[in-house]
């Protein structure tokens, strides 16, 4: 939609999705059972998965924010992934953890999942557009004044 | 030493390598984006900004996710097709969980209000906003974490399997 996007930005916002699914599918993160085994505390490897991610980001945004570079193919400047603080990330986090801990799933392993083969987790990937939906259904009510305004990501 | 080993080997059964290079490439997945476009992606906000093209909700139709629809598009078919390749050079074919639809389902509605309610998921919170020693992504990640393994051991308790 934006006609001045850099001809890169889609090949490399690809290359990137390619990379995370690919790390998701040999994690083996994107199967039910391992997170799932995982949470009943016999097979902690998750740990790794997470902690590695975080490492490679944690030395990315430790490093770029402090430059005054800018994204090359899109001129924003780098910063760190910041949201504002408010109840709704203690509900929204709660009601997350209760539906990770029934299914195992997550967004991101969820479509992972569905690359290696695992079309069941069709039922998951809609039951997240159904959530998705039926919250923000209820918060763009026009009582709903507040509404939350946060940083793009 | 040997008791040591032994601790370790019931903690990680399958042991660590597969987990730990899994977790990099997708902390490099995130980075290649990163680097070239200052954007921390995660993996929830699809949701929303996918409904935008079928709902006119107020919710939906904010600037931030009819500005970035798009390319989460690319970036979801980016993770679905990159799992696949995997599927098909080491894994030898389609896997299918055993884990019942009804439990997928009901967790997926869980999880679609929960993190779009809480502004992230395990990428978003996870490994973009710990990475940025964000206090918020970190309280979520804590909660999230806790809760799940909380229910996961009362299925476990009540004999809800697979």
């Amino acid at each position: 939609m934006s006609d001045d996007r850099h001809p890169l930005f889609m090949p490399l916002v690809g290359v990137g999705g390619l990379i995370f699914g690919f790390g998701l599918a040999i994690s083996e993160m994107a199967r039910p059972e391992v997170v799932l085994s995982f949470l009943q505390l016999s097979d902690l490897g998750l740990l790794f998965v997470m902690g590695g991610a975080a490492a490679v980001t944690g030395m990315l945004f430790a490093i770029l924010p402090r430059t005054d570079r800018r994204a090359p193919l899109t001129g924003r400047a780098y910063a760190r992934r910041l949201k504002t603080m408010d109840n709704n990330v203690v509900y929204g986090g709660a009601i997350f953890g209760v539906g990770w801990g029934l299914s195992g799933i997550c967004p991101g392993a969820a479509y992972a999942s569905l690359g290696i083969g695992n079309w069941p987790i069709l039922w998951g990937v809609a039951g997240m557009f159904v959530g998705a939906y039926v919250q923000g259904y209820v918060r763009s009510r026009p009582t709903d004044a507040g509404g939350d305004v946060t940083a793009a990501d | 030493m040997s008791a040591l080993a032994t601790v370790v080997a019931e903690l990680f059964p399958n042991g660590i390598a597969h987990y730990a290079v899994g977790g990099v490439l997708i902390g490099v997945g995130v980075a290649v984006i990163y680097l070239g476009t200052g954007i921390s992606p995660g993996a929830s906000t699809f949701l929303e900004s996918t409904l935008s093209y079928v709902s006119t909700r107020e919710r939906f139709a904010q600037q931030r996710f009819l500005a970035s629809r798009d390319w989460r598009i690319v970036f979801t078919v980016g993770i679905v097709v990159g799992a696949a390749v995997y599927a098909i050079a080491f894994q030898g074919g389609a896997w299918i969980t055993e884990v019942q639809p009804w439990r997928l389902f009901a967790g997926g509605v869980l999880i679609g209000i929960g993190t779009r309610l809480g502004k992230g998921c395990t990428s978003g919170h996870g490994v973009c906003g710990v990475g940025s020693r964000s206090g918020t992504s970190i309280l979520n990640v804590a909660i999230f974490m806790a809760v799940a393994i909380g229910v996961a051991q009362l299925l476990l308790a009540i004999g809800v399997t697979p």
